[in-house]
């Protein structure tokens, strides 16, 4: 008995021991990684100019902070990111459910989805900027775009990978067609909708970039392209580094959500 | 009386390149409280034949008369019991047995409190606010059986109910399930594969021929002693002889 006490004690030292290794080899990854690109651009080893380095970028962060924009910037941006997946993956979800209820359009517009699907949305930008104006709704709709036609996909897959004896089950109640989508199509389909958010994340991020890019005035792809432009390296540097942080934030907070779903679900 | 009618059942699939009789003209009577197996080759359409017993099928020609009446599409007074219990994981035991008063719009205090009174005799009563991944495959084939039963559907058509459970389980529940059945008095239409199943609990059992199939023989079961259960009944000295009968059927 104690045997077995002290050699589970053990494994479980152990477990935390690797978990504690694995967290302290990622900072000191980071750290290294900082203060090699610090100490090689000053020794002008690599050139600043073109590579900015750690303190080039703290400096002008805290100018654009003194102007007073630089929270305005991150929030237009993570304000059209949440808009763009959040709408894409409600209206993605809308149309699939429209597909599922009428398989006739489903086989009508399958060729029709392949081609959008396979088509970079960016593409249409500037068709979209002529149409919505050129300012925050042309991004978000850009960002939708990206992110919708997966999301019809993606979830219509799910949809169709329901039980056809489940189907029949409620068949044998007497449900109607909505009756079924409500009691056992959507429900079932709920770590699909998750998933689907997951990936909406991203995709959204990639949208809202290049939007901003092609007509922001504000916003973190505002600040890249305008640093290049003015070659203040040092503020698309920073920018990214932002983006990453922001975009590592809200996948994390997703990929939360589903975990809290995914718990409910199963209890 | 008979309490199902088929008549004269023919079913054909079509597909572009050709066209499969799966059902040649089946023809047969179940009376009411009977307990009626339908075994077959594998693929010789016994789910094809309960899916149009149900109504859930058009067939090609013949009718179905449930209670002398002609069913053409699902009749209230059918229940469908699943080779896999179908049981939504996202619902609770009580919610899943509610499914069908759900979806009919009916319940209330009486019909729930029916159906508690149901999980709760038949042994469910601790895990009625359980989920179904905490159950175990016997235990959720018995609230598939009671989700079905909450209905009251007079005639209940079983699919292979028990082939997805392991052979210790099986026994066990279709045991249960068949007392269950009995005590509720209800007329059953079971299609299975297993000859043994078929004979320990059925007043009849038809044999079907490999498609496209028809009726190849119907054999009474009786037992010259009484056992109460299907288990037992797998000892009386006749179960053998009607075994290696339906075996012999079979295989022609």
């Amino acid at each position: 008995m104690i045997n077995e006490f002290e050699e589970h004690n053990k494994y479980l030292k152990n477990v935390r021991a690797r978990k504690r290794k694995i967290v302290f080899v990622r900072i000191l990854i980071l750290i290294v990684f900082f203060a090699l690109w610090e100490l090689l651009g000053d020794l002008k080893i690599i050139d600043p100019f073109l590579t900015s380095t750690p303190s080039r970028m703290v400096k002008s962060l805290v100018k654009v902070y003194n102007e007073g924009t630089l929270f305005r910037h991150i929030f237009i941006t993570c304000y059209e990111t949440i808009i763009g997946f959040v709408l894409g993956t409600l209206l993605g979800t809308l149309i699939a459910v429209l597909l599922w209820w009428s398989d006739f359009l489903n086989k009508v517009l399958e060729p029709y989805l392949v081609v959008l699907n396979a088509l970079p949305k960016v593409a249409l930008a500037p068709i979209i900027i002529f149409w919505v104006g050129n300012g925050i709704t042309a991004i978000i709709v850009i960002a939708l775009l990206i992110s919708v036609v997966v999301t019809i996909i993606s979830v219509l897959n799910g949809f169709n990978e329901v039980d056809e004896d489940k189907i029949k089950l409620l068949k044998t109640f007497g449900a109607k067609k909505i009756q079924i989508l409500t009691n056992l199509i959507l429900p079932a389909s709920i770590p699909t909708l998750v998933s689907a958010l997951k990936i909406n994340v991203g995709l959204s991020w990639v949208g809202v970039i290049m939007g901003e890019f092609l007509v922001a005035k504000e916003g973190l792809g505002f600040l890249i392209i305008f640093g290049g432009q003015i070659s203040q390296l040092d503020m698309v540097m920073f920018s990214i580094i932002i983006l990453s942080i922001l975009a590592y934030l809200m996948y994390e907070g997703v990929a939360f959500l589903e975990k809290i779903i995914k718990y409910s679900y199963k209890n | 009386m008979n309490k199902v009618a088929v008549n004269n059942i023919v079913m054909n699939y079509h597909s572009i390149d050709n066209l499969t009789t799966a059902i040649e003209d089946i023809t047969f009577n179940v009376q009411d409280g009977e307990f009626l197996s339908v075994v077959g080759p594998s693929g010789c359409g016994k789910s094809t034949l309960l899916n149009i017993i149900a109504g859930l099928l058009k067939p090609s020609n013949g009718e179905v008369y449930i209670d002398q009446e002609l069913s053409t599409s699902f009749s209230p007074k059918i229940g469908y019991m699943f080779q896999k219990d179908q049981l939504f994981d996202w619902l609770s035991v009580l919610d899943n047995v509610l499914l069908g008063l759900k979806i009919q719009h009916k319940i209330n205090d009486e019909t729930k409190g029916k159906v508690t009174e149901m999980l709760k005799s038949y042994g469910l009563s601790d895990f009625i606010s359980h989920y179904p991944n905490e159950l175990s495959g016997g235990m959720r084939q018995k609230v598939a059986l009671i989700r079905t039963l909450a209905l009251n559907p007079e005639v209940l058509l079983l699919d292979e109910p028990f082939s997805a459970l392991d052979y210790q389980t099986r026994l066990n529940i279709s045991d249960e399930i068949f007392n269950i059945i009995k005590k509720e008095k209800k007329t059953v239409i079971m299609v299975t594969h297993d000859i043994s199943e078929a004979i320990s609990m059925s007043n009849r059992v038809i044999v079907l021929t490999k498609r496209p199939s028809h009726i190849s023989k119907i054999f009474d079961i009786t037992f010259s002693e009484q056992y109460n259960s299907p288990l037992k009944s797998r000892k009386a000295k006749e179960f053998k002889d009607y075994f290696n009968d339906i075996w012999k059927e079979l295989n022609n």
